[in-house]
C-alpha cells in the first residue's frame, strides 16, 4: 500500500486492518505519533489527513483518503510551527508525550478556527488527555498561536 | 592505567557532601566514594572531571541522574552543575547517565524517620543524617519522594564547582600563568591578556589534576541560573516530535512484542494454546512466561492481536476477589493490626470520654498511575551483554532484576534511561523492564522492543492502596478539642520491598504520611495507624500516602470546622504553629479573596497539607450547576524554602492539583473476580481541557531547608474540592471518587 507522509510517498507492505499509526511507528519509524490508548480514547497518536485531525491508532492504514502530516511534518525545531513555537514559549511540556497530538489538535483547529473562544478550545481540545495536567498553559499557548497567526 | 586509577581516586564528590551530626557506623565506607562510572566508556579524548560532568570535542556533557518523567528535574539539576561550571544551559547535553550506586540517592530515606518535617531539633536531625549513610551503602538510584533538588542541591553544585577548578587550572599550567588571572565565562577560559580557551580543549588536562574536595560555591546573590525560570532542555523536542522515550527507540533488526499476564495478578499461567496466535500476520514468536504469555512480531500491533488469540487457563489470584472483599479486609485491620501511632498528645480518650461532636467514616480506593507512555522496554541481549533502553525511577534496581533473569553479572548489563511519558512512581518497579528481558532471552540476538498494552498496564498495575478512616472529634470554644484520627491500609512499602526480596522492619509510617504529622496545635491529638495484609499489589503512586490522608485529615477538619461553627480557614490559621504554614494559608486566602461574598450556587473549600517537608494551601470554587459540580478556579501557595525554577515550581502544582482532582472527581480501580475492572481511559479516565480549572500558585521561601515540589502540591487538591462541594451544595462526601456521589459537569 502507498501513503504520502509529510509530503513523501512510502509503500509498505501491511495488512489492511492495520491502524496507520503502527505503520508510521514500526514500519516507518515515524515516532512522533504516540500511543496512548489505541481505542481513540485519548488523542496522543492525532495526526492530520488533509489537514484534518484523526486519531490514527483507529484508523487503518488502508482507509488513509488523502496527505498524512504528523507532527514531524508541522515543524522541525529548526523551522517550527507557530503552535509549536507557542508551546515553547509557554513552556507546556512537562512529560510531553500526549503533545504531539495536543499540538496536531490545536493546529487543526487554529486552521479552521482562527480565533477560537474558550468554549472552542474546550470542544476541540477535550479528546487530548494530558495526565500531567498542563491544561493551564496549554489553553493559554493556543490563544498566543491564535494571535500570532492572525497577525501574520 | 596510571590515569584511570588517578581520576578515578579523585574523580567523586559525593563522599564529600557535608554530613553533619553523628554517623553510626561503617564510617570509612560511608567516606569512601562509589568509583566515577563514566570512567568505564570514555573514548579518546573524552574526560569526565566528575560523576555529573563529561566533556569530549565537541562539547559539555551534564549528568542528571534522576528520572526525567515530566517534573523538569533535568532542566534543573543541570542548572545546578551548570551555574558552578560557568556554562550556559542552551550549550549543554543533559543525559540521565548510566545505572550506578555513584549517584544514590542521599535523601530519599529522610521521609521514613518518626518526625514531622517541621521539628529540626538536635535529634531529629542527626536521625535524618544517619538515613543519608544507609543511603549510601545501599546506593539506590532512584527517584521519588520529591527528592531530587533537596538531593541534588548541594552535591551537583560541587560538582559543577569542582570541574570550573580543575578547567581553570589546566588552563594556568597550559598558560604558565596563576589560576587567579584567570576568569571563566560560559564555557570558556579568559586569561588576562585576553586569550580565550574552551573547556573542551582543556578537559583531558583538567582530568589529570586533583579536584578540590569541598569547593567553594557561588553567592546565591550571584546565581545566573539558579532562582530564575529556565527554558526546559527538553522542550524544543517534546513540542517537534523529537524527544526520544523508551518507546520510540529503534534498533537495526529490531522485533516488537508485548504481553498478556493473567487478570488475576500474580495467578499463574496453567495452560495456553497459541496455534490461532501462531498463525497470525507478523508473528514470529510466542513466549510463555511465569503468569502470562508474550508474542514477538514485526510489529506491535500484529503482537498485540495475536496475543488476545491466545487462549489461556489462568490460575486464580491469591487476595481476595472483590473491592468489597477487601474493603472488609482494611475494616478489619482496625480491630486486631496497630501498626503505628505517631502523634498521640494531651488525653484524647478523657476529651473523648463523654462522646465526639463530630465524627466520620471515610473510603478511598485503588487508582491506576495511568503514565501516558504505556509501559514498555527495548531489551537486546548480544555478545554475552544485555543492553536495556528503559524509563525507569529506579535505574540500579533494574539492572539489578534484569541481570538476575539474564543470568548475567550486573557489570554485563547497559541500561540506557530514556525520557519518561508519566512516572507516578509506577517506574519504579521493573516489571515491565522484565518482560522485556524475557522476550529478548527467547531470541537473542534480536533487539526486543516489548510495549504493554493501555489494557495491560491499566489491569496490571502496582496500585496507590485502598484505604479507610474514621475520625472523632470534640470542639470547644469554636476550635477542635480533641481530634482522633485512625487509618487503615494495606502498606505500599511492604508490597514494593517484597518484590525486591526485603521486608519493612517497623510500622510502615506512610499509612499515616501527611496525618500524624501537621503542624496544628489541637491539644488532645491522635492518629493511630492500621496495617492490611497486602492483597492486590501496591506501591507509591505520587504523594504515596499523603495523597489520602490528605483527604481524610483536611476533610475531618473541615467538618470540625462546619460543626465549630467556625470559618474553616480563620480555624485552621488560628491552629497552625509553623510560620511558613501560616504564611501560605494567609496568602492563599489574600489570593482568592477568601470570605468575598459569591454567587448563588458557588462554594470555596480550603485545605492545608504538610507533605515531604512542603506546607500548600489551596482554595478551589466551584459552582454547582444544572449540568452538574462545575469546578471554577484554584489558588495554591507554597512554600519551598528556595525556589530554584519559579515557572517549573508552577507547573508542578498545577500538574499536581490536576492529577489530584482527577482521582478525586472520577479515580477508581475495582476488583470483581479478581480481576480489574477498569481497562482503559474509558472507565479510568482523568480530567480534560473543558474540566480543568485555572490555577494560580504563589510561592513562598520561608521555609529553613530547600524541597521538591513533584508531589506536594497533590493531597490538598481532593479534600479542597470535596469541602467546596460541601459549601456548595451542603452535602458532605466522604468517600473518593466524588462522582459515586455527585455529578461533575463534563
Amino acid at each position: 500500500m502507498k501513503l504520502t507522509i509529510n509530503g513523501t510517498e512510502h509503500e509498505v507492505n501491511v495488512t489492511d486492518d492495520i491502524p496507520l499509526l503502527w505503520v508510521l511507528r514500526d514500519e516507518l519509524g515515524i515516532t512522533g505519533p504516540k500511543y496512548g490508548c489505541g481505542i481513540a480514547l485519548c488523542g496522543a497518536c492525532t495526526v492530520h489527513i488533509d489537514g484534518a485531525p484523526v486519531r490514527s491508532c483507529t484508523l487503518p492504514a488502508a482507509a488513509v483518503w488523502g496527505e498524512v502530516t504528523t507532527i514531524e511534518g508541522l515543524g522541525t525545531p529548526s523551522a517550527l510551527h507557530a503552535v509549536q513555537r507557542a508551546w515553547i514559549e509557554h513552556q507546556v511540556a512537562q512529560c510531553g508525550y500526549c503533545q504531539s497530538g495536543q499540538i496536531m489538535s490545536a493546529a487543526a483547529l487554529l486552521a479552521n478556527n482562527p480565533d477560537p473562544s474558550d468554549a472552542d478550545i474546550d470542544t476541540a481540545m477535550s479528546g487530548n488527555l494530558c495526565r500531567c495536567g498542563a491544561y493551564p498553559r496549554i489553553r493559554a499557548a493556543v490563544k498566543a498561536a491564535a494571535t500570532s497567526l492572525r497577525e501574520t | 592505567m596510571g590515569r584511570l586509577k588517578t581520576i578515578t581516586r579523585r574523580t567523586l564528590l559525593v563522599g564529600s557532601a557535608a554530613i553533619a551530626g553523628g554517623v553510626v557506623f561503617g564510617y570509612w565506607r560511608y567516606k569512601t566514594p562509589y568509583e566515577n562510572p563514566l570512567l568505564e566508556s570514555l573514548g579518546d579524548g573524552e574526560a569526565a572531571l566528575t560523576p555529573y560532568v563529561r566533556i569530549d570535542q565537541a562539547g559539555i556533557t551534564i549528568i542528571a541522574p534522576r528520572a526525567e518523567m515530566g517534573q523538569g528535574v533535568h532542566t534543573t539539576l543541570a542548572a545546578l552543575v551548570a551555574e558552578e561550571l560557568d556554562v550556559a544551559l542552551e550549550d549543554v547535553r543533559v543525559e540521565h547517565g548510566p545505572a550506578s550506586k555513584a549517584y544514590f540517592n542521599q535523601v530519599a530515606l529522610e521521609e521514613g524517620v518518626p518526625f514531622a518535617a517541621t521539628n529540626e531539633g538536635n535529634f531529629a536531625e542527626g536521625v535524618r543524617n544517619s538515613t543519608h549513610v544507609a543511603a549510601k551503602l545501599v546506593g539506590m538510584q532512584i527517584t521519588g519522594g520529591s527528592s531530587s533538588t533537596p538531593d541534588a542541591f548541594v552535591k551537583m553544585r560541587k560538582a559543577g564547582a569542582a570541574a570550573r577548578a580543575v578547567l581553570l587550572a589546566a588552563a594556568a599550567e597550559k598558560l604558565g600563568v596563576a589560576t587567579d588571572t584567570l576568569v571563566t565565562r560560559g564555557g570558556v577560559v579568559i586569561a588576562a591578556d585576553g586569550t580565550r580557551i574552551p573547556y573542551t580543549e582543556l578537559a583531558v588536562l583538567a582530568a589529570a589534576i586533583e579536584p578540590p574536595e569541598d569547593p567553594e560555591l557561588k553567592d546565591p546573590a550571584d546565581w545566573k541560573l539558579l532562582g530564575r525560570s529556565l527554558p526546559r532542555v527538553d522542550m524544543v523536542g517534546k513540542c517537534t516530535g523529537t524527544a526520544q522515550y523508551s518507546i520510540d527507540v529503534r534498533l537495526p533488526g529490531m522485533l516488537f512484542a508485548t504481553v498478556r499476564m493473567n487478570p488475576q495478578l500474580g495467578g499463574e499461567l496453567l495452560s495456553f494454546d497459541a496455534a490461532a496466535a501462531n498463525a497470525m500476520p507478523g508473528v514470529q514468536k510466542i513466549v510463555p512466561l511465569a503468569g502470562g504469555v508474550a508474542v514477538i512480531a514485526s510489529n506491535t500491533w500484529y503482537a498485540m492481536q495475536a496475543v488476545k488469540a491466545i487462549r489461556c487457563e489462568w490460575g486464580e489470584a491469591p487476595y481476595p476477589a472483590s473491592s468489597a472483599a477487601q474493603f472488609a479486609v482494611v475494616e478489619e485491620a482496625f480491630a486486631n493490626s496497630h501498626d503505628s501511632r505517631y502523634l498521640d498528645t494531651g488525653d484524647v480518650d478523657g476529651a473523648l470520654a463523654d462522646g465526639a461532636d463530630v465524627e466520620g467514616e471515610y473510603q478511598v480506593p485503588y487508582l491506576a498511575h495511568a503514565t501516558m507512555e504505556p509501559l514498555n522496554a527495548v531489551a537486546w541481549l548480544h555478545d554475552g551483554r544485555l543492553e536495556l533502553c528503559a524509563g525507569t525511577q529506579a535505574p540500579t534496581q533494574a539492572v539489578k532484576d534484569s541481570a538476575a533473569i539474564a543470568d548475567l553479572d550486573t557489570q554485563q548489563v547497559t541500561l540506557h534511561t530514556t525520557l519518561m511519558g508519566g512516572g507516578f512512581g509506577r517506574r519504579a518497579e521493573s516489571d515491565f523492564i522484565k518482560t522485556a528481558v524475557h522476550a529478548a532471552i527467547a531470541m537473542p540476538g534480536v533487539p526486543i522492543k516489548l510495549t504493554w498494552s493501555r489494557e495491560e498496564d491499566t489491569t496490571h498495575d502496582t496500585y496507590r492502596p485502598l484505604a479507610r478512616a474514621r475520625f472523632r472529634a470534640k470542639i470547644a470554644n469554636g476550635a477542635p478539642l480533641a481530634f482522633d484520627l485512625s487509618v487503615a491500609a494495606p502498606s505500599a512499602i511492604e508490597s514494593q520491598l517484597a518484590r525486591i526480596g526485603l521486608s519493612i522492619p517497623g510500622p510502615d509510617i506512610s499509612i499515616v504520611q501527611a496525618a500524624w504529622d501537621q503542624p496544628y496545635a489541637i491539644p488532645n491529638y491522635r492518629v493511630t495507624g492500621y496495617r492490611a495484609p497486602v492483597m492486590t499489589p501496591i506501591s507509591s503512586w505520587r504523594s504515596v500516602g499523603a495523597s489520602q490522608n490528605g483527604f481524610f485529615h483536611e476533610s475531618a477538619i473541615d467538618e470540625i470546622a462546619h460543626a465549630a461553627g467556625a470559618d474553616p480557614l480563620q480555624m485552621r490559621l488560628a491552629l497552625l504553629t509553623h510560620k511558613p504554614s501560616r504564611a501560605v494559608l494567609e496568602a492563599v486566602a489574600t489570593m482568592s479573596g477568601w470570605g468575598d461574598e459569591l454567587p448563588d450556587g458557588h462554594g470555596r473549600g480550603v485545605a492545608f497539607v504538610l507533605s515531604f517537608g512542603v506546607p500548600v494551601a489551596e482554595v478551589i470554587e466551584v459552582a454547582a450547576t444544572a449540568n452538574g459540580i462545575r469546578i471554577l478556579k484554584a489558588w495554591a501557595a507554597v512554600d519551598v524554602g528556595i525556589a530554584l525554577d519559579p515557572r517549573n515550581i508552577e507547573a508542578q502544582v498545577q500538574s499536581a492539583i490536576n492529577f489530584g482532582l482527577s482521582a478525586a472527581i472520577m479515580g477508581e480501580i475495582t476488583l470483581r473476580e479478581g480481576v480489574v475492572e477498569q481497562t482503559n481511559f474509558h472507565d479510568y479516565d482523568a480530567i480534560r481541557m473543558a474540566q480543568a480549572p485555572a490555577i494560580d500558585v504563589k510561592i513562598l521561601e520561608n521555609g529553613t531547608k530547600i524541597r521538591g515540589i513533584g508531589e506536594p502540591g497533590l493531597p490538598p487538591a481532593a479534600p479542597a474540592l470535596a469541602n467546596a462541594i460541601f459549601a456548595a451544595t451542603g452535602q458532605r462526601i466522604r468517600e473518593l471518587p466524588l462522582n459515586k456521589h455527585i455529578r461533575f459537569f463534563r
